[in-house]
């Protein structure tokens, strides 16, 4: 399953950089985690409905243009319905079509697998990466800024006793060093995904 | 493997292309109305939050209406070219609500006499005359905006807002999202006597300084584009708020 043993960003370490760029907070994180997996699946999908007309010589031009257009539809309806994430998000939306999850889903599982176990990996695989950017996203919003989803969550009586927001949370450097965390935890509960010399 | 001709890869990769441009195509243009629909509603809302009305996006457009029932287009002289009272065109042929502020400003500073910029005037019932006028800049990253509000005096500030584009959050971010950065300019003056001296952000000031305010900690770059988008935006505006004051 790719939530846990196969998931994208700790297992397979994809989509790193999009998941340091907009975990700053919980909202965007839970958009982009959205937008993502509509785009995962959407494309492997098609890919998989076409798979066996698509040109072995230009299946990789043919994957991009199908991830972009489905990138620049995601766009457009968030700038249409939810104006406000969309420009938090800004680029990243864009940048989704780099996302290393969406063409490595495409060439390993799209191409040579039938359109519905096609659709339910781009959804698993979403998801995988969706818990992930949430996960750091829920924990660097309410160290960073002892906010949740943009709600006061930390009292002002934790304040008054001189806690003080992390800094360093709001870096995208955390983000990182949260990752490897949550791959630490990951891997100390599961053993056999850890390499053996 | 199944092998392809090169007539049907080319053939293959067109179809695919067209067929992938009218799709977006078709809906770029169906979801234009909301789009653009969005962008007015929010200029209108942050001009309506320059002066102290704060609403939700949804009823921006029907408060500003009833508020901001004069809009001016204003030469960086003083004259007048655009007048729009009440929903009606009475001087010049454009709304100046519909100005672009990007384009003018970058106009302004390349020397362009010509370049023109809204004032927005806010009339409601029996309260104070408020002058919400447009400022734009460069932060650290990208660019940075603002809404400046004046009292009837044309001098002391009732209120500002503050946006930008790729500003680091937690820092420079916070001159939009740490209300009391924009509200430590409430109150300060622009003139000093007759003299412009616009308003500065600068390290570690003291009280009682009516041109100065503090900077945020960490974010001195964007401050300073605050501080010189500030001096030079309401530059432009000196001639007409002159003419305002006497």
């Amino acid at each position: 399953m790719p939530f846990s043993k196969e998931n994208p960003i700790i297992v397979q370490v994809l989509g790193i950089c999009s998941c340091l760029a907009v975990t700053v907070k919980l909202q965007p994180a839970v958009v982009m985690a959205l937008s993502v997996t509509v785009v995962v699946m959407m494309s492997n999908l098609f890919i998989s409905l076409l798979r066996n007309t698509i040109p072995p010589r230009i299946r990789i031009i043919v994957q991009l243009v199908v991830v972009a257009m489905f990138v620049i539809l995601v766009d457009q309806f968030l700038k249409a319905f939810a104006y406000d994430v969309s420009k938090q998000l800004s680029v990243y939306v864009g940048l989704i079509i780099t996302n290393c999850i969406v063409m490595g889903r495409l060439e390993a599982f799209a191409m040579s697998n039938k359109p519905l176990p096609a659709l339910l990996d781009g959804l698993g695989n979403g998801i995988g990466y969706g818990i992930i950017l949430i996960i750091v996203g829920f924990l660097r919003e309410l160290f960073g800024f002892g906010t949740l989803w943009g709600y006061k969550i930390i009292p002002d009586s934790f304040y008054n006793f001189g806690y003080e927001n992390n800094g360093l949370m709001v870096m995208p450097a955390m983000a990182l060093i949260l990752v490897g965390l949550v791959i630490w935890v990951h891997r100390s509960k599961n053993k056999d995904l850890v390499e053996n010399e | 493997m199944k092998k392809f001709t090169n007539k049907y890869i080319y053939i293959y990769s067109t179809v695919l292309v067209i067929v992938v441009a009218a799709v977006l195509a078709s809906v770029s243009m169906l979801l234009q109305k909301p789009q653009e629909k969005n962008i007015v509603a929010e200029q209108m809302q942050m001009i309506l939050q320059a002066a102290n009305e704060n609403v939700e996006r949804t009823e921006a457009e029907e408060l500003y209406n009833k508020c901001f029932t004069t809009e001016l287009g204003v030469k960086s002289n003083g004259e007048i070219v655009y007048k729009y009272v009440n929903g009606k065109q009475e001087q010049g042929d454009k709304r100046p609500f519909t100005l672009s502020i990007k384009d003018e400003v970058k106009k302004y500073k390349n020397g362009d006499k010509d370049a023109v910029l809204p004032v927005f005037i806010y009339n409601k019932g029996n309260k104070e005359t408020i002058y919400v006028v447009p400022v734009r800049g460069i932060g650290l990253w990208d660019e940075i905006w603002g809404y400046v509000a004046l009292r009837s005096d044309a001098n002391t500030i009732e209120n500002i807002v503050f946006d930008h584009a790729g500003e680091t959050p937690g820092l420079g971010g916070n001159i939009k999202d740490d209300p009391s950065f924009a509200a430590s300019f409430v109150g300060k003056t622009i003139f000093e006597g007759d003299d412009y001296v616009s308003i500065a952000v600068e390290k570690r000031v003291g009280k009682d300084q009516p041109h100065k305010v503090d900077a945020i900690t960490g974010a001195t770059l964007t401050c300073n584009g605050v501080s010189d988008m500030m001096k030079s935006g309401l530059e432009f505006f000196v001639p007409y708020f002159k003419s305002l004051r006497k």
